[in-house]
């Protein structure tokens, strides 16, 4: 593997990283390490730099390990980074290793109490007393655990500059101004700051946190929450759903904001939440509500997606609009229900059984989660079908920040729909019958229009039954003609064409962080890529185009069998050589560090 | 209810106005008398068909939606997932009538987990079970209300206890529960009307023999097991809101005190259960419960209103869903404003 050092590590002539590296709390997984872990996020982001925190945690309740990293980036880069500089080092169990793989040069906080062996020479060791402080904070048996997270945050604040009124101003905002739970978790935030000035005062003070203005405007949210946003602001009013990591807490956004935002002055709810009994039932309950002409969602995972499996084909066939959100996570089977993938694209794309094909929309960020919330309603009333939104553990689960949401810029789009009184205008209505030729025909709802048999089977222009050869190809030609229809109607891919760009990257979803960081990186390397980022399938003719341009496209994507890259050949054959599989999948985000030096090995042979 | 003489219903229509398409089943199905009596039940109490929907799963049953209420709008779903499409649509739209057609093979067998929690959330619909012990279109394998030791010609012999259906929804908390028999278009007809004037999910069990695969002599769900062996535990009459009085002065003196029980039903309407020789009180669940597993016992094919309570809330009721279907809720109720946006986006900033 080529190892060109990229300068990215910029310190200052003192040897000082300011703004510009990663914190990791290694920490016993329930033992309510997340109120400190966003306390410091939220504290470093009112501070202005630009930060991301990524919780890479267990598929368990309580007891093993889980690790949150939390990146400065003063360049605004918020991917995954694969090394670390400041560590909490609250896991016994796990200490020796977190302890080792600690960039040279860096700073392990721990707890006194463990007296621990200060093997390494190139870090700096600050032990406080966690045990003595959280006994001091007279917290009760129950709450011990939690606050005695708070060390770590007070011992950072003061070795890394992070202003104490942030902390304390996060603390009030996550605990929603409880004053006396406050006050306990500041009271150990300041103990350990006192302490680490009067015992460390001497401690090497390399990693800085200083105070910008590049978060100016922007918001933080995880992903789940905004697509639950973007799904409330869509018009959503069925939602079911079955409790799969990760996707879970989109329902749980979904539930609190429709308490806020969706009901009427009545106390009546104008969205319906369904806990099913399991992913089929929740398929067909969305499927039900489409039909009726209600706006349907549920939200789920990939076991969740593979049950839904033949639902899926009848809503594609019978052609019912609905939404389904796959937060994706590891496979193949249970995989690693709390690691992240990319691993559902060909499954979801060709769900069902028999010649099935999807929209399938790939959000990138937190703009386009809840952007693709509202969209996906519309797109899928206008196509008459289920639309699939592939969002992932890293997007929906993490804090993100970004620029606040923009208004849906357009009304409601119910798609062609037939009423009572249109009836008498159409004189006949075929509801399957192709008037406009985008192979998108008129839909009537119970109670609303003319009644029609809706089937999974085999069916004429008029809805009735049929096994007629002619009948069956007349069909599936026009669900073709459809999907074509679709290709335009979809999110378009954004292409970033750099005139001396000698390859090219194509990627997709949550990679886009790492994309962005590793095309610079390949600059600095001497590389100039352009880059086109799908948003959505079925491809189209952009997408075509952007690969008649260069002579190797890298698909870089987080899954094992690189499946955009089989996509993309299957789709465009002609170019199927150009295609260059750049995948990788071990339940972590991508880091730009691993998509350069891959290209750069590629590039450089 | 003795024939009537007007030929149309209270909406001025014939009953042929309630057709569907002609019946693609076996001649003598028991299911096509089903269909007949649906189309009876819904002409008789006035129904308008465009505030009607008609679901099913898959399977011989599943198909005979397309036979009834030609003017109803139908989805033909996938094999035993009907009830979880009819808790979807009941939600999206509380007005109208739902009326699922299944079997027992969706029922009993591939649906039997969606069947027993459409019961357990009380999803308004009422939920015909067309019986007959056997998978017709797979050529006659048994089903899962198929009898204990009974014979197939191919399949051998069902060392399994059948599954009651209608056990199953009262301990599900099913405030209507009744099953009838193909062959008594009468009870089968009074039954579905006062099913149709239920609130909240009313089961309708009725043995529908299969000419082709299940009408053997030593079948229990057979013509001939059927017309010799059922056991009406009342003869059942249903009176829609409107008519009770009028009724009452005709039917009531028939009825000699202690022997009828009205049962007032939701919409106003009333069912009047005239008792035979039976004893059993349909308010009564415990006695419900004793009676299925006592004819089980005896083999007795006992049909009628077997159980009946005060309705419990609705899915959509528990849901506090608004009272304008949410499948018609304009435009302005559904998105929130832009300030509410922005608001949202303030308090995470």
């Amino acid at each position: 593997m080529c190892a060109v050092e990229l300068t990215t590590d910029k310190r200052t002539e003192a040897g000082v990283l300011v703004n510009d590296f990663v914190i990791i709390a290694a920490t016993v997984n329930g033992s309510g390490s997340q109120t400190a872990n966003n306390t410091l996020v939220r504290a470093l982001f009112k501070m202005g730099i630009p930060v991301n925190g990524k919780n890479l945690f267990p598929s368990n309740i309580y007891g093993l390990p889980t690790w949150y990293t939390i990146r400065l980036s003063k360049d605004g880069y918020v991917a995954r980074r694969p090394d670390y500089h400041v560590l909490a080092a609250m896991n016994a169990k796990t200490q020796a290793e977190d302890i080792e793989k600690l960039a040279s040069g860096g700073v392990c906080i721990y707890p006194e109490e463990w007296k621990l062996k200060q093997t390494r020479t190139d870090i700096t060791y600050i032990s406080v007393p966690v045990r003595d402080m959280v006994k001091e904070s007279g917290a009760s048996p129950a709450l011990k655990d939690y606050v005695a997270n708070m060390v770590y945050v007070g011992a950072m604040a003061e070795l890394l500059g992070i202003d104490l009124a942030e902390i304390k101003n996060a603390l009030t905002y996550f605990l929603k101004g409880k004053a006396k739970a406050v006050d306990l978790n500041y009271f150990l935030v300041e103990k350990a700051a006192a302490h680490v000035r009067e015992h460390f005062a001497d401690a090497p003070r390399n990693f800085r946190a200083e105070r910008m203005t590049a978060t100016q405007g922007k918001v933080m949210i995880e992903g789940n929450a905004a697509a639950a946003l973007g799904a409330i602001f869509g018009g959503v009013s069925v939602a079911a759903w079955y409790p799969i990591t990760p996707s879970t807490s989109m329902i749980d956004a979904l539930m609190d904001y429709a308490k806020e935002l969706r009901v009427e002055p009545d106390g009546k709810t104008t969205l319906a939440i369904v806990q099913a009994e399991d992913e089929l039932a929740a398929a067909g309950m969305i499927i039900g509500a489409g039909w009726m002409g209600a706006r349907s969602l549920t939200a789920t995972a990939g076991p969740g997606i593979s049950l839904m499996s033949e639902f899926s084909g009848l809503a594609y066939f019978a052609e019912v609009p609905c939404v389904i959100w796959d937060i994706q996570r590891m496979g193949p089977s249970t995989g690693l229900p709390t690691r992240t993938s990319q691993g559902d694209v060909l499954k979801t794309y060709y769900l069902s059984h028999g010649d099935t094909r999807h929209v399938v929309l790939l959000p990138a960020d937190m703009r386009e989660c809840f952007e693709f919330g509202w969209r996906a309603h519309d797109l899928a009333d206008h196509l008459q079908t289920p639309i699939f939104v592939l969002s992932d553990l890293d997007l929906g689960m993490n804090l993100w920040m970004t620029d606040p949401f923009e208004y849906p810029d357009q009304p409601l789009d119910r798609g062609k729909v037939v009423s009572f009184e249109d009836l008498e205008k159409f004189g006949t209505w075929g509801r399957y019958k192709d008037v406009d030729g985008d192979g998108i025909t008129y839909r009537s709802l119970p109670g609303q229009g003319p009644a029609y048999f809706a089937r999974g089977t085999g069916h004429t222009e008029y809805a009735t039954y049929s096994e007629r050869p002619d009948d069956w190809t007349k069909n599936l030609d026009r669900l073709a003609r459809k999907h074509d229809t679709a290709r335009h109607l979809v999110p378009q891919p954004i292409s970033q064409i750099a005139d001396e760009a000698t390859c090219a990257i194509i990627a997709y979803g949550s990679s886009d962080a790492a994309i962005i960081e590793a095309r610079d990186m390949l600059k600095a390397a001497g590389i100039t890529t352009s880059y086109h980022r799908l948003r959505a399938l079925p491809l189209g003719e952009a997408t075509h185009e952007f690969m008649g341009l260069y002579e190797r496209i890298y698909v870089v994507e987080n899954n094992y069998l690189g499946q955009m890259a089989q996509l993309l050949k299957m789709e465009y054959p002609a170019f199927a050589d150009r295609i260059i599989s750049v995948s990788h999948c071990d339940g972590l985000p991508l880091t730009a560090r691993w998509i350069t030096d891959s290209i750069l090995e590629k590039e450089q042979k | 209810m003795t024939a009537r003489t007007v030929k149309t219903n209270a909406l001025g229509l014939e009953k042929t106005a309630y057709k569907g398409s002609e019946s693609t089943l076996c001649n003598g199905c028991g299911h096509d008398s089903i269909s007949a009596k649906i189309i009876d039940a819904c002409w008789e109490l006035g129904l308008d068909q465009r505030y009607i929907f008609k679901l099913s799963g898959i399977g011989c049953s599943s198909k005979t939606p397309a036979y009834f209420l030609g003017l109803s709008h139908s989805f033909n779903t996938v094999h035993g997932r009907m009830p979880s499409v009819a808790t979807g649509a009941t939600l999206a739209n509380h007005s109208l009538i739902c009326v699922g057609v299944s079997g027992d093979g969706d029922t009993g067998s591939i649906g039997f987990g969606q069947f027993k929690h459409m019961l357990r959330r009380n999803v308004p619909a009422v939920y015909i079970v067309e019986n007959n012990g056997v998978y017709g279109l797979t050529k006659g394998q048994f089903s899962a209300t198929a009898d204990e030791n009974q014979r197939q010609k191919y399949y051998g012999v069902n060392y399994f206890p059948p599954l009651d259906l209608c056990l199953e929804a009262i301990i599900a908390d099913c405030t209507f529960v009744a099953r009838s028999f193909s062959g008594d278009p009468q009870q089968c007809r009074e039954l579905l009307k006062a099913a149709l004037s239920h609130k909240g999910m009313a089961l309708v069990d009725i043995i529908s023999p299969c000419v082709t695969f299940n009408d053997t002599p030593e079948s229990t769900k057979s013509y001939a097991y059927g017309k010799a062996n059922n056991i009406e535990l009342q003869q059942i009459e249903h009176i829609p809101p409107g008519l009770v009085i009028q009724r009452q002065e005709i039917t009531i003196p028939d009825y000699a005190e202690g022997e009828t029980i009205a049962v007032t039903m939701h919409d106003g309407s009333q069912i009047l259960l005239k008792k035979t020789d039976n004893t059993h009180d349909p308010r009564d669940k415990q006695a419900a419960i004793r009676l299925l597993e006592q004819s089980k016992a005896e083999q007795k094919f006992i049909t009628g209103l077997i159980y009946i309570a005060e309705p419990r809330p609705t899915l959509g009721e528990l849901e506090r869903i608004a009272d304008t279907p949410l499948a018609e809720l304009p435009d302005e109720r559904l998105r929130p404003s832009r300030e509410a946006l922005a608001k949202v986006m303030a308090d995470l900033g």
